[in-house]
């Protein structure tokens, strides 16, 4: 088929035909303003660019050639094939973010096969898939391996649905493929045999991230793949693959941007030992490091080698101690982002606050989120630590068991210009540990002194000053996330009557009511979606709001359990597709 | 695309009872079946396996005839078992591929999605830095001692030097092997080194899959190894309502049951575990009793 689509009635140089070529009001020709909008990649911008006028619009669609789509579900494939005609890339997201804590069933939706199903008609040149939440099958993946002959990127964060059968299907039929990218998705037990399915002339990937995958990897036809893609510079290998097998896929060493080890071997000779040093010396360009699955201390300095260059350390899933942990700092000088579990505690975050200077982000996990074994974890004093040695800290996730106001109040002066703050205090509903006071007033300084605030999640007890504060001052933020928080709907009116921008809402466990859902009726058009669970909303509220915004979709998960009046769990979000067709039963469309 | 949801249809629920153990739909009759997510949809699942006493239960969670459950909203979102039928078998394009669709009971400290911590961060966080619990297992040696006294067991008078746990950072020599139960995802790893006997062996992996069984008192899920008159079982977990068998993978890519052969010879050719549902285990042409 034609790559070019043929121009036809609705082409952008015949759509004032009856001005001829040139529309007089028109500054320049068509051809002109499609040609400078091809430089334009945000899709935000061009969703402005098409709000100009009708021939902007048209220009606008004729050359966007990136899709992004934050809800799968607010617009359909059948609209999206229509106005698009020549799309190289797509980025779908599906389900509701609190199905990564296991607050949405099973079987919800959010299935990209009809999406896929449309784009083999429609834009066959496809090169590039990048889904987030969504459940992709074994027959999507064979779709799309074989309906795009220019297939080159397919990035899988946080999916599921697939096999080892969908990935050799890929591997298989995609010829010039780039990337395989999958993140944190949860799948069977996906075995390694894809990788041994790519054909021994296959040498275009540049890109290759299977460290969630949980099968194991023949490392000899691994090896041959990783030796013959000589562009390889992102390689992340699971936790079957040992740092002994790992050095010799470090054989493109230096060109490696990224890499994710495997797990720790248990024992090495000094051979051994020394081949891996100095393949890991070898990595110069490292910028990013990760998944360092039970790495133990005797091993870590192997890797000190890789380190000068590092500006992303991800230990997120490498419990450490304190003292090793900053032994491995003493060697990153460089770092802007920074991952971590709360086993290095206070003690490992004062060393982050001592060595890193540069930091920006900083994320601190818990080792222990149920409180089994009674760890310390990480205090407001490690947070502290960090914001006073770290002044250009603008994006946090912390999760701790205590947190004061007056702590938190010091981190924003040190460090004012917070666009992310994710505070997890891990009890729900847990004061001020000092004062016992509420955590009104450490979330009001956030907002007060961190003018950029983007997303905030808010954490501890709760009152519906936060929510008088977050609506008061904070003008920029997007999304926001309530958790077992809030007096009163006073406290949710407060947001939506108070943050313009808002993109995305969730809230669990708060007791908002009918009340608070209605009070931000003329908002939910203007945002993604909206997430109540746990809370006082009831079915008749729900149906009243479905009543008045027919450009809403308003669904109700039902559950077994409680009482028909209730609506446990609702998700809205604005549409223009109309109610989903494929909901589940479980689903209620109001 | 039509939806095909009318076979996955969401059951009747109404039979069902929160907590009394794990048990996975296959081939069940929804009655009494309990559902554990599978690590699927999405829905990556935030706690462990466990097996609940009714006393865990008291007063916190009703069951769907009581109207005062969940109606407070100042209570935790306990999430009620809620399930989506059986494996399937036959697959369209527009769902998932089979498996099984369960869910994790709660107790009462515990509540759905919260920390809001992914799942497979957990598992392999709880693989590890769980290893100095492993410390806590060797107090049992003694009883494998006399309880497995047709056992030859050379390693007990030395299993202390097998205790190398993390705290030395030196895993010189664990022998780290993957356990999966059937109708979870995510498998485990447990270290075998870190055991004397199968006994030792169980109760780890009891934690690890059944951690609260061991609140309501150690082997009351479990049968002894020896318990028969000298006669070796094979190593069982059960729950009251579905029984599970621990199998392994040897050097043959044969699967076997556990407690076959004698411990050294079983550490030397094992290769992984798998908690069976005993109705699969059939297949291993063993004649399994059921427990009366």
């Amino acid at each position: 088929m034609d790559p070019e689509p043929k121009k036809g009635d609705d082409s952008p140089s015949n759509s004032c035909n009856s001005h001829g070529p040139l529309h007089p009001q028109s500054p320049f020709p068509d051809e002109v303003l499609e040609k400078v909008l091809s430089f334009v990649d945000s899709h935000k911008d061009r969703s402005s660019i098409s709000l100009v006028r009708k021939d902007w619009y048209n220009a606008e669609r004729w050359t966007r050639s990136k899709l992004f789509i934050g809800n799968c579900y607010a617009v359909s494939p059948e609209i999206v094939a229509r106005r698009f005609r020549r799309i190289k890339s797509v980025t779908l997201k599906g389900k509701p973010r609190f199905s990564d804590f296991n607050l949405v069933p099973l079987d919800w939706g959010a299935n990209v096969y009809p999406w896929l199903v449309m784009f083999a008609k429609v834009y066959p040149f496809l090169e590039e898939l990048r889904l987030k939440r969504m459940t992709i099958t074994d027959e999507g993946l064979e779709l799309l391996a074989k309906s795009f002959p220019r297939f080159k990127a397919l990035s899988l964060s946080s999916c599921d649905g697939f096999t080892e059968n969908g990935l050799k299907a890929i591997a298989s039929h995609c010829r010039n493929l780039t990337e395989i990218n999958i993140q944190d998705s949860i799948t069977e037990d996906v075995g390694g045999g894809w990788l041994s399915c790519f054909p021994e002339n296959f040498s275009s990937l540049e890109i290759l991230n299977f460290s969630i995958l949980n099968g194991d990897v023949n490392f000899n036809d691994l090896e041959r793949l990783v030796s013959r893609c000589k562009l390889l510079r992102v390689l992340k290998v699971n936790e079957s693959i040992t740092l002994d097998e790992l050095q010799r896929l470090l054989v493109h060493g230096p060109r490696l941007t990224e890499l994710g080890t495997g797990s720790f071997p248990q024992e090495l000779t000094p051979r051994q030992y020394e081949d891996i040093e100095t393949a890991f010396c070898n990595c110069r360009n490292l910028q990013v490091l990760s998944c360092l699955w039970e790495a133990t201390s005797v091993y870590l300095p192997l890797l000190y080698g890789a380190c000068a260059s590092l500006t992303f350390l991800n230990l997120s899933v490498a419990p450490l101690q304190s003292g090793e942990f900053a032994k491995f700092l003493a060697h990153c000088p460089n770092l802007r982002c920074l991952w971590v579990i709360d086993t290095v505690e206070d003690k490992g975050l004062e060393a982050v606050g001592l060595s890193c200077p540069l930091l920006e982000e900083l994320r601190v996990y818990p080792a222990d989120p149920d409180d089994r074994d009674h760890r310390d974890g990480v205090t407001e004093l490690g947070f502290l630590a960090v914001s006073r040695g770290c002044p250009k800290l603008h994006y946090v996730l912390y999760f701790c068991r205590r947190m004061t106001n007056a702590a938190v109040v010091t981190i924003v002066q040190n460090c004012p210009n917070f666009t992310h703050f994710r505070l997890c205090i891990m009890t729900p509903r847990q004061p001020d540990y000092l004062t016992n006071e509420p955590m009104d007033e450490a979330f009001g300084a956030v907002v007060k002194t961190c003018t950029k605030i983007k997303r905030l999640s808010v954490s501890g007890l709760l009152t519906d000053q936060t929510f008088e504060y977050i609506g008061q001052y904070a003008k920029d933020l997007e999304t926001l996330s309530v958790a077992f928080a809030g007096s009163s709907d006073w406290g949710m009116q407060c947001i939506m009557e108070g943050c313009p921008k808002l993109r995305k809402l969730e809230i669990r466990d708060c007791p908002f009511g009918d009340a608070a859902l209605l009070s931000g009726r003329e908002k939910y058009e203007r945002i993604r979606s909206l997430w109540m669970s746990a809370c006082r909303v009831t079915m008749k509220g729900c149906k009243l709001l479905a009543r008045e915004s027919p450009r809403l979709n308003v669904e109700v998960i039902r559950e077994e359990g409680g009482n028909e009046d209730q609506a446990l769990k609702v998700y809205l979000y604005r549409s223009v597709a109309g109610p989903r067709k494929d909901a589940p039963p479980f689903v209620l469309t109001l | 695309m039509s939806s095909s949801e009318e076979s996955y249809s969401y059951p009747d629920e109404s039979d069902l009872e929160l907590g009394l153990g794990l048990s996975l739909g296959g081939g069940k009759t929804k009655t009494k079946t309990k559902h554990l997510v599978a690590a699927g949809g999405g829905g990556s699942w935030d706690h462990y396996a466990r097996i609940l006493t009714a006393k865990d239960f008291a007063g916190v969670v009703s069951d769907k005839t009581s109207s005062s459950s969940s109606s407070s909203s100042s209570s935790s979102s306990i999430t009620k078992v809620n399930t989506s039928g059986t494996k399937r078998t036959a697959e369209s394009p527009c769902s998932p591929p089979g498996r099984s669709a369960i869910r994790f009971s709660y107790g009462s400290s515990q509540v759905v999605g919260w920390p809001p911590v992914r799942t497979y961060r957990m598992i392999s966080m709880s693989n590890q830095v769980k290893s100095p619990v492993t410390e806590q297992l060797f107090s049992i040696d003694d009883k494998c001692k006399s309880k497995n006294a047709d056992t030859p067991n050379p390693n007990h008078g030395s299993c202390k030097n097998n205790n190398i746990s993390k705290e030395n950072g030196f895993a010189k020599t664990s022998l780290f092997v993957k356990v999966n139960i059937d109708g979870v995802a995510i498998g485990r790893k447990v270290d075998l080194n870190a055991h004397t006997c199968y006994e030792a062996l169980s109760r780890a992996l009891d934690d690890m899959f059944m951690p609260s069984a061991s609140v309501g008192g150690r082997g009351s899920n479990m049968e002894k190894q020896s318990s028969v008159a000298g006669k070796r079982q094979p190593v069982r977990f059960h729950d009251g309502s579905s029984d599970f068998v621990l199998t392994y993978e040897d050097k043959d890519g044969d699967w076997m049951l556990v407690g076959d052969v004698p411990w050294e010879i079983f550490l030397s050719s094992v290769r992984r575990l798998r908690i069976m549902r005993t109705t699969d285990a059939k297949g291993l042409g063993m004649r399994i009793s059921t427990l009366s």
